[in-house]
């Protein structure tokens, strides 16, 4: 602890404790609390206790007083409770055994139980708890008899305190512990209704996760097996999951476990499927009177149960332990669930009938099966299901009754199955059924890009743009574009009154500009191409909300990187126009981004940047391209040098690291020419120089192209560019954020300190 | 309490109750439906419509050839279309007291039903209801008496000539008693019975009156229960700007009042986002004028939402903006201004709905061949696909969005949870799910006990029993009465007064004073017309004990007196005097032969054993 900090430290405790001052806010206290556990971390608490007496006081200060915040009381438990993470300083803090006596915060029980047990029975644990130390005992009667207790919270109280316990200590005693009180967490499951069963599972998950139990189970799987039987629909979900994520457990239980995630899916198959369902889900899972109990019960807790299901499914499909992965089944109960909200569905039963007039029309069961059936675009299915899957998607997509939520997600998962449809060699390079699916897919898109909800609209563009991004290359995707007036909307909306949906019209002309997507019916087709610069520029230069002017930037840094035609054609007048259109803008993030067009334009001229450069892979392997000379009289010319000087002192720091970065890897690059001396030759730094303090206050650069190389090297080699990249390494707020100026506001509140020395606030 | 349905359409409701000694009429919708059989009236000369070929039956009989006319494979009436009416026959409609209109849909067979049935009552209406109704009656007589046809058939409405006719015409019911449009004079005469009733008086606003009714009587729903209308709006929108962007026209066809406000206000936002800010809007018909101008004054009958916009300068509804900037140019017909005016691609909104009179025919004959051009239905009240029928082939797209915000099953549902009514009463179609979905159980009422349902021509005993009412008494008639008491714990009194019935509550008022005696020449006015009081004769309570009686009558003097018991009481004969008194539980009968005299003497002699009071 510095010094200045431990002056002030005595006067803070004693206004804490004192019930008169107003007491800081609790957010104070958790940044004091913070700033301990660092403090504690560097050095010894024992020694740091015995440096300031006055936290001892303010720990056994704090229990004598009557009106203190309940705030101050617990910082000071959870304080003694940091210091008491070390063993000596606990030893140290014993003697105050009422401190703990009147703790009930079961973090605070976890460290004395963790730390009594590493001083006593450690290694060689014994189950009746005889040779515990009396401070454990004590603990684990405590516990032990909360869990027998009827009132729910001192159940949920005691089985948190041991979920903490078997998270943080894996030490063998913990196998004791939980051999002695599991049939009393047994016995929980056997009550009806099952207690604080939201705690309960975190306790069996918690449990089931410790490496302590690897190799003997202690009736752990029993007592697992026997809380998916018992447990309700709404907890037994998360547990089932939690199951299926362990790494070790019997695969008797993880079948169990997967059949009881399945459930609520299985029914609602069961519910509507005429014939005998695609095989595998419904064989295996027996009818379950609680479930399809809480499928009727009310609209609420139908769709929460099918939302929460959807929800697991998709954690578990992409993890590497999941079961053996019904698709077909499981494509089958989301293509139904689906069916089920657009009221398309036909039920098989009177179960199916109610949850036909449940779900119709419901919105957030929808949303969840859409991410699902998403997610289950990475497998395969059976063609006739996948079929169903693209019918039932595309029916979201032109529903007039689907929600711009629904339509979003059903975009998201339109996307995921057109991107995973598997490439087979032959004329067309598209699944089968891609060809029909486009076609009747743009007519629905061209609508969505008219609807009059812009977040319909944003939705629309966002995936033209991801599409045409995967698949601009593919005929049949081009043909069927082209032949919708898709492209055509698409230009029209960069005239969007709502600057989101210019944004995305921006990306999405800009993409489709890049593959060489327009209407050839247009008759003005050439000349529609080359205008689409001149309007994005337009946009860039007069548009009054950043985010089109940003996406207009994006644009022109992957043409510039990509070789559009508009950037290839004279790429230095591109560089040129764009960096003084960007260098004027009062957006921080177009200025950024115009600095990423410029090192673009950097390594296309000198060259790629080493591997370091995340743009490496994007390049072609391109020699140097010209002479250096040539090259730096090419940024002067395009203004890049103005632009980058003054954006080394703007005013937004991620700029002015971008610019910093940018010079560096120009410098970089330079001193790998041996020519470097030969072109130097008498620098002339003046003109830079000169131009500097105009970029520090801020002053826009001059037009581009009348600097010297020369002069502009000088300059670079001059710049200590190192040393300004770590002072802007470091946060603004760094000063703020320093415990000197914690504990001074603390006081400054309580009144402590002059009115000059707190003028801050 | 019972219920005589006379129409079957749900929406288009016409229900008579009828309970104690009043009948009440409950809206008196029209069904349109039935001008879908007939061809379109052409506002200008069609040579299309005018050449198409006579139908003739399958043995080449072409007797029918003038009146129906054969178009795409479908058989349409050639002759001035007819509503099918609510039924007259099931109750004389000249007793019904009172007709109650909820909305202006429900009112256009209300000439019909005012005009010539003998029905002498009073209609009540809401300002806004007659105004607005007005206003489609007007618009319906102008559309088909403007195109005047020379022709009425009425041959294929012969039974058995029907029965050899294709569908739908085959299946057509009621067809003798559809009936060609009323006259404006016939609209004036019905409108003048309406007696208008202001806002908030003595119309309960919010369902909280109707809780616990004995009966709920439902109708009028959604007729696309799984649209929603928000959806549908966008949906309009987004097939409009897709149409007109690629130089199309587009047709709405609409009511002149109604949904087109909705359908003015989203474009009033959509408009300018979608580039279309110089794409004209035209509203045709007759009454646009009045309609746009009519919605800006109703404030107390908007929704909170418009109402609030009331006090400030802007008008409720955006169209006057719209009127104002150009945008929106309304015209009476496509003859005159407009024709000036009109330039493409644009939208129009226009009637009829049902495509078969109206500007809206001139459009879709103009229109029809181009598949540039699009018509949008946004009226749910009929088939797209049969109001489409006689311009087939159509190259011009169609879409359907139907803006239906009338209440919707879940809303009933809720409303049914909250009011909980005793019993439910709706149309037949409302007990089932719709025939195209048969597997929603969720689109239909399902309450307890079950919905009684109604179909056209049906009447339904209402579960409503008679019982006793309670009846408030005023405190100073109260103060008046001198009861007695006639048993231990029974008192009784006489009371004269004034039995005030109102809102199904019953107060007793003392009785008017006894009119001042009035000169012979002076006539009474009409509202003086109170009850008269006349002095009543006491009434009499107790029995007579026969011995006591027959020992009294021998001390008056009269002998050989003889008693016989009979099933009923006693006869008590005097043979001397030649009479006979029969005592019965509730009559006493003296019977003597013309001796007033002994009568009387006898008559006080039985009333000395009752009291009187």
């Amino acid at each position: 602890m510095d010094p200045e900090c431990s002056r002030l430290l005595p006067a803070l405790c004693a206004v804490l404790v004192d019930p008169r001052q107003p007491v800081a806010d609790d957010t104070c206290l958790e940044k004091l609390l913070d700033w301990f556990k660092t403090v504690t971390e560097g050095e010894s608490s024992l020694v740091l206790l015995q440096g300031h007496p006055c936290l001892v006081e303010l720990l056994s200060h704090v229990l004598k007083v009557q009106d203190l915040s309940p705030g101050v009381l617990s910082f000071s438990l959870r304080l003694a409770g940091t210091f008491a993470a070390q063993e000596n300083c606990f030893q140290y803090l014993q003697g105050d055994s009422s401190l703990f006596v009147a703790s009930a915060a079961s973090q605070l029980l976890v460290h004395v139980l963790a730390l009594s047990m590493r001083g006593g029975a450690e290694g060689h644990p014994c189950l009746r708890g005889d040779d515990w130390p009396a401070c454990a005992q004590k603990i684990t009667d405590h516990v032990e008899e909360s869990l027998c207790c009827t009132a729910t919270p001192k159940v949920t109280q005691a089985l948190n305190v041991l979920t903490t316990t078997f998270g943080r200590c894996q030490s063998p005693w913990t196998e004791a512990l939980w051999v002695r009180l599991s049939p009393r967490v047994a016995c929980l499951l056997e009550r009806d209704p099952i207690p604080a069963a939201h705690s309960l599972v975190d306790l069996l998950l918690c449990v089931a996760r410790s490496p302590v139990f690897s190799s003997s189970d202690g009736g752990l799987w029993e007592t697992l097996a026997q809380a998916l039987s018992c447990l309700g629909p709404t907890h037994v979900g998360p547990l089932a999951l939690g199951i299926l994520k362990l790494e070790h457990c019997p695969q008797a239980l993880r079948t169990q476990a997967f059949q009881v995630l399945l459930q609520p899916l299985a029914c609602v198959l069961k519910a509507t499927v005429q014939a005998p369902g695609p095989p595998g889900l419904l064989d295996r899972t027996a009818d379950d009177a609680t479930t399809v109990d809480t499928l009727l019960a009310s609209k609420s807790s139908c769709a929460g149960l099918l939302c929460r299901t959807l929800a697991h499914l998709e954690e578990l499909q992409p993890l590497p332990q999941r079961p053996p992965w019904p698709q077909a089944s499981l494509l089958g109960a989301a293509v139904t669930v689906l069916q089920l909200c657009d009221g398309s569905a036909a039920p098989a039963s009177s179960v199916g009938s109610h949850l036909c007039g449940t779900l119709a029309g419901c919105v957030r069961v929808q949303r969840a099966a859409l991410d699902f059936l998403g997610t289950l675009s990475e497998g395969t299915g059976p063609q006739e299901l996948v079929t169903q899957a693209l019918a039932v998607l595309l029916e979201c997509l032109e529903s007039p009754g689907s929600s711009p939520t629904v339509l979003k997600k059903a975009f998201q998962a339109t996307l995921q199955w057109l991107l995973s449809s598997p490439k087979t060699p032959g004329c067309s390079d598209l699944g089968p059924l891609i060809p029909q699916f486009l076609r009747e897919l743009f007519p629905v898109l061209q609508k969505r890009l008219c609807h009059p909800c812009w977040e319909v609209r944003d939705s629309a563009l966002e995936f033209l743009t991801q599409l045409s991004r995967h698949w601009g290359g593919q005929a049949d995707f081009r043909c069927a574009l082209l032949a919708s007036e898709v492209p055509e909307l698409a230009r029209q909306l960069l005239q969007d009154p709502e600057s989101y949906v210019r944004a995305s019209a921006v990306t999405a002309t800009g993409q489709l500009s890049s593959r060489g997507l327009h209407a050839p019916t247009s008759p003005e087709y050439a000349e529609a191409r080359q205008s689409l610069f001149l309007e994005l520029l337009h946009i860039l230069s007069v548009d009054s909300e950043g985010f089109p002017r940003r996406a207009v930037m994006q644009v022109f840094t992957e043409w510039l990187r990509d070789g559009h035609a508009d950037a290839a054609q004279d790429t230095e007048q591109f560089v040129a126009t764009v960096l003084q259109a960007a260098s004027r803008d009062l957006d921080w993030e177009v200025r950024a981004q115009g600095l990423e067009l410029a090192l673009v334009f950097l390594g296309q001229t000198l060259g790629p940047p080493r591997t370091h450069c995340p743009y490496a892979v994007a390049l072609p392997e391109v020699a140097p391209a010209r002479p250096l000379t040539e090259a730096l009289r090419a940024f002067c010319h395009v203004g890049l040098f103005d632009f980058a000087f003054c954006a080394l002192f703007d005013c937004d720091r991620p700029v002015a690291q971008k610019s910093c970065d940018l010079l560096l890897f120009l410098r970089d690059k330079i001193a790998s020419y041996s020519s470097l001396r030969e072109a130097g030759g008498g620098p002339n730094t003046a003109s830079v120089e000169a131009a500097l303090p105009r970029c520090r206050t801020g002053e826009h650069a001059q037009p581009p192209g009348d600097q010297e190389p020369e002069a502009v090297l000088a300059m670079l080699r001059s710049l200590d560019l190192e040393g300004l990249r770590s002072t802007l390494a470091e946060s603004s707020d760094h000063v703020e954020k320093s415990p000197q100026s914690l504990l001074q506001d603390m006081l400054a509140t309580g009144g402590f300190l002059q009115g000059d020395e707190a003028d801050c606030y | 309490m019972k219920l005589y349905c006379l129409s079957g359409h749900p929406t288009l409701p016409c229900n008579v109750l009828k309970f104690k000694s009043t009948t009440i009429m409950l809206d008196c919708g029209l069904d349109m439906t039935s001008t879908l059989n007939f061809l379109p009236l052409p506002l200008v000369q069609s040579p299309r419509l005018s050449s198409l070929p006579g139908w003739s039956l399958k043995d080449g009989n072409a007797f029918l050839d003038k009146e129906l006319k054969e178009c795409s494979g479908h058989v349409f009436v050639d002759s001035v279309p007819e509503f099918c009416l609510p039924e007259t026959e099931l109750i004389d409609l000249s007793t019904v007291d009172v007709i109650l209109i909820s909305n202006y849909h429900c009112m256009m067979a209300l000439p019909y039903i005012t005009e010539h049935t003998g029905f002498t009552g009073t209609v009540y209406a809401t300002e806004p209801t007659v105004q607005i109704g007005r206003l489609l009656m007007e618009e319906l007589v102008n559309f088909i008496e403007r195109v005047p046809k020379a022709q009425s058939a009425s041959l294929w409405k012969n039974k058995d000539i029907q029965r050899l006719l294709p569908s739908p015409l085959k299946d057509a019911v009621e067809v003798s008693t559809w009936r060609r449009c009323y006259t404006m004079q016939e609209v004036n005469s019905a409108l003048s019975k309406i007696q208008l009733v202001g806002y908030s008086q003595k119309i309960p606003m919010d369902q909280a009156s109707l809780k616990n009714s004995d009966v709920l009587v439902l109708t009028g729903l959604t007729q696309i229960p799984t649209a929603n209308p928000d959806g549908m709006v966008g949906e309009f929108c987004s097939n409009l700007a897709l149409t007109v962007r690629n130089g199309g026209n587009v047709l709405v066809p609409c009511y002149p009042s109604g949904v087109i406000y909705d359908l003015l206000e989203c474009l009033y936002q959509y408009i300018d986002s979608a580039g279309l800010s110089s794409v004209p809007l035209y509203f045709i018909s007759p009454v646009a004028n009045s309609s746009l101008e009519f919605s800006q004054i109703f404030a107390e009958w908007l929704c909170h939402n418009k109402q609030s916009k009331v006090y400030l300068p802007e008008p409720p509804f955006p169209h006057a903006e719209l009127i104002q900037t150009n945008k929106l140019k309304h015209y009476p017909s496509i003859h005159g201004d407009f024709s000036n005016d009109f330039r493409q691609p644009c939208v129009v909104f226009t009637g009829h709905p049902s495509l078969r009179f109206g500007d809206v025919v001139h459009f879709m004959e103009l229109w029809g061949k181009s598949s540039l051009n699009t018509v949008i239905f946004t009226e749910p009240d009929f088939s797209y696909l049969e109001a489409l029928a006689p311009y087939q082939p159509l190259a011009m797209k169609c879409i359907y969005c139907p803006i239906d915000t009338r209440l919707n099953f879940i809303q009933v549902s809720k409303l049914l949870k909250e009011v909980q009514p005793l019993h439910v009463v709706c149309p037949e179609q409302y007990t089932q799910p719709p025939p195209a979905q048969s597997h929603r159980m969720d689109l239909m009422i399902d309450c307890q006990p079950p919905a009684m349902s109604y179909r056209r021509a049906e009447v339904l005993a209402l579960p409503f029993k008679r019982r006793y009412e309670k009846i408030e008494i005023m405190p100073e008639l109260a103060d008046s009465l001198v009861p007695m008491e006639i048993k231990p714990g029974i008192s009784l009194a006489t009371v004269s007064a004034v039995l005030h019935t109102k809102d199904n509550k019953h107060l007793l008022q003392p009785p008017p004073r006894p009119a001042q005696p009035t000169s012979g020449k002076k006539r009474k006015r009409v509202s003086d017309d109170v009850p008269d009081c006349k002095v009543l004769k006491p009434l009499l309570s107790g029995s007579i004990p026969v011995e006591q009686f027959v020992q009294t009558l021998e001390k008056h003097g009269f002998s050989d007196i003889k008693v016989e018991d009979t099933a009923k009481g006693h006869i008590v004969l005097l043979q001397e005097a030649e009479t006979l008194i029969q005592i019965e539980e509730d009559s006493t009968h003296i019977i003597c032969d013309n001796d007033e005299m002994l009568r009387v003497r006898l008559r006080d002699l039985v009333l000395k054993f009752l009291q009187k009071f």
